[in-house]
């Protein structure tokens, strides 16, 4: 919260220059099914420590969850600050009319747009957590089952429904032969024979996104897994193999516990093929070799990047969680949080008296004047910030 | 016909080739900026006078010394910017090499108005360029002549494969604006902000809004009315009042009114003669719609200085409003001209009420003698930027951030705060291929024991700092 001070030039040398930290004032923030607890107050987290009053919009369709915010959590905080508004798409809609100072929402680019489209007509500033498709890189230079076992891990955490979790792979024919023992191995020990019985493995949050997935398990050829059961909307641990560009598992975001496997022929197709498509949360590249890694990371974009890991790097506040382009704008998480949620605002308090040292800026101008202020106005002491 | 579609193939080519991520070859384009500005200064001075009739001081103040600044300051820390910076870690992260990758989104738009046309097309570009982005500058067409020499020269100075200026008016624009651009930087008013900002949600693209307002400037009765003078008519009539950040109007009792108008007057004199429209140091309203629209503002509350106008010249005298109504026009618009409206305020109270009443400015000005005043104003209001005792010099400090909140903008530049801009900030999180042992623990069957300790290695850090 602190003012931070700034370094100064000679015209400016008598005064205080800082930036002062102050609330947006009304802050919306709309979150997500996936992980609504973490997804809801963490943002909320930023909000609050940053002095704003908070508007928390949960998702309806993790609805216990959805429960516990707005009968429980309210009880906890300031109500006159503080309040949670419950609702569809159409409340939403409705929700969206009104005039926000921020809005924090997280969920699909698709209904991103219709965020800040909504906001634009308030000049409201946002930030969008959005999602996409994160590719997996996998060098034929790799151990197959450490591969394996951080991959599945990854991808089956919270039966794939993450929006920073592997989306799908590429690697060579090669590679994928020696990958895919490697993840029947990894499966079996996480979850065991019968993955359905393991209390270690979830569900699929709706009935609209279990048929969504069955549908995809259609795609390519199942290659582990590709069992599902309605009435738990139950899906193994899926990988499919032979899948083409075109079919509908490469089309969208899965979140779902199913992980395609793409086949390129090099690194460089494998580069061509994801800059091609549209900019994911995440990204990630499994490689012995540093230069593979880091060649994937300088030829690339994503929100975030992992090397030979998964999703860890949401585990340190002192790194910014967000996505870029179709993925998203903005950044959250520690420091981020509050610097998000904070308007930065630039102050400087000048001297009243001291006029005489103002007078060479007046005019009527000189040449002499001229050149005195320009050489004042250049002298910046620190000049890294 | 898309007259766009073809340059902005070229330049995303250009991007995807990789061509602007070299430090080298962003340092080469602003080394090139900066001899444009150098070997073109008179050019540029003379197209400033004839768009704005601005004279060379408020040309070299303004417009060219300060972008040279920001050119020089993008220069000296460009590696420095560019550099991955490493973050703390946890205990579970010990291992793995864990920083922020700055990257270039790709393509950016940058859209320009016509009142500080060198300054506020260029310094923005400084900040594009460094960032390593490939950039389309659509300057604006109300400054005509300097919009001729940004088109016409600007170019030769950079690498053509990665920029590219574009012309025209409102429907050229609205038809740049369907394409999808990595970030879109706009500077002018609220009302095309939104235009701008709803173009952009249809391709998510982020955006940074330099918009405006009107900026309230709180006179206290403890104060000095001749510096108080000084220091507000200079601010407001610089560049003929035409800046986004000019204080719009006073606040004060009647009793400090009374005592500023004979000072204000007393500045005026002194800075630009008897007969202002014969100095040189006063420029000229941009267009005659501006012109006609300032006219009518004359009619608001009572003329107290100045109210003179001269359609030939677009020339409207330094002037000063008093017994001014919150409903009129004056009070009603940003006024962008030289025209400063008195209205009273019985108290300190009522005038944070009056500001808070209204949408939040771009800056805010308090004057007094008081520290607490000056402080009081600055915590019970919000605006982009305030300064206390003076106008706008913070622009000036390349180590403030410079932008709006509210309907006054959103987002900000200036110096490393431009690079950041322009930049994405990557998270990344290097592990090693091998102690996969280590890591084993995280894996179902989960077990208590295993949560203690995950969640033990994700809370501790090692002997890292917490504060960033």
């Amino acid at each position: 919260m602190k003012d931070e001070p700034v370094a100064k030039n000679l015209l400016t040398q008598m005064g205080s220059a800082f930036i002062r930290k102050e609330p947006f004032s009304l802050a919306l923030i709309i979150s997500p099914w996936n992980y609504p607890v973490n997804l809801t107050l963490v943002p909320l987290v930023g909000a609050l420590a940053a002095g704003n009053c908070v508007v928390l919009k949960p998702s309806e369709i993790s609805k216990s969850t959805e429960k516990v915010l707005a009968e429980v959590l309210p009880q906890y905080l300031d109500q006159s600050c503080f309040a949670v508004v419950l609702g569809g798409p159409q409340e939403t809609g409705r929700l969206l009319e009104h005039k926000f100072d921020y809005i924090f929402f997280t969920g699909s680019p698709r209904v991103g747009r219709i965020v800040m489209s909504a906001a634009a007509k308030h000049l409201t500033p946002v930030t969008l957590e959005l999602g996409g498709k994160n590719p997996c890189y996998v060098d034929d230079d790799c151990d197959p089952q450490t591969v394996a076992n951080r991959l599945a891990w990854f991808r089956y955490f919270n039966t794939g429904q993450t929006c920073v979790a592997p989306d799908y792979i590429l690697c060579s024919p090669a590679t994928q032969e020696r990958l895919l023992p490697a993840l029947q191995s990894a499966i079996t020990r996480f979850y065991g024979e019968d993955p359905r019985s393991s209390p270690n493995l979830g569900r699929i949050v709706s009935d609209k996104h279990f048929q969504r997935l069955r549908g995809l398990l259609g795609c390519g050829r199942v290659a582990i897994g590709g069992q599902s059961d309605e009435s738990e909307r139950y899906i193994a641990p899926t990988v499919l193999v032979d899948v083409e560009e075109t079919e509908p598992v490469m089309q969208e975001e899965i979140f779902g516990p199913i992980l395609p496997i793409v086949n390129v022929r090099s690194l460089d197709e494998a580069i061509d093929f994801i800059n091609r498509r549209e900019k994911p949360l995440a990204l990630y590249a499994f490689s012995n070799n540093k230069q593979v890694v880091n060649q994937i990371l300088d030829r690339t974009s994503s929100g975030s990047f992992g090397g030979n890991e998964g999703f860890t790097y949401l585990t340190l506040t002192s790194l910014p969680l967000g996505g870029v382009g179709n993925s998203g704008m903005g950044r959250y998480h520690g420091k981020f949080s509050f610097d998000t949620f904070s308007h930065h605002r630039a102050c400087l308090l000048s001297h009243p008296g001291l006029e005489k040292l103002n007078e060479i800026r007046y005019p009527p101008y000189t040449n002499s004047k001229e050149q005195l202020v320009s050489w004042a106005l250049g002298s910046q002491s620190c000049t890294l910030l």
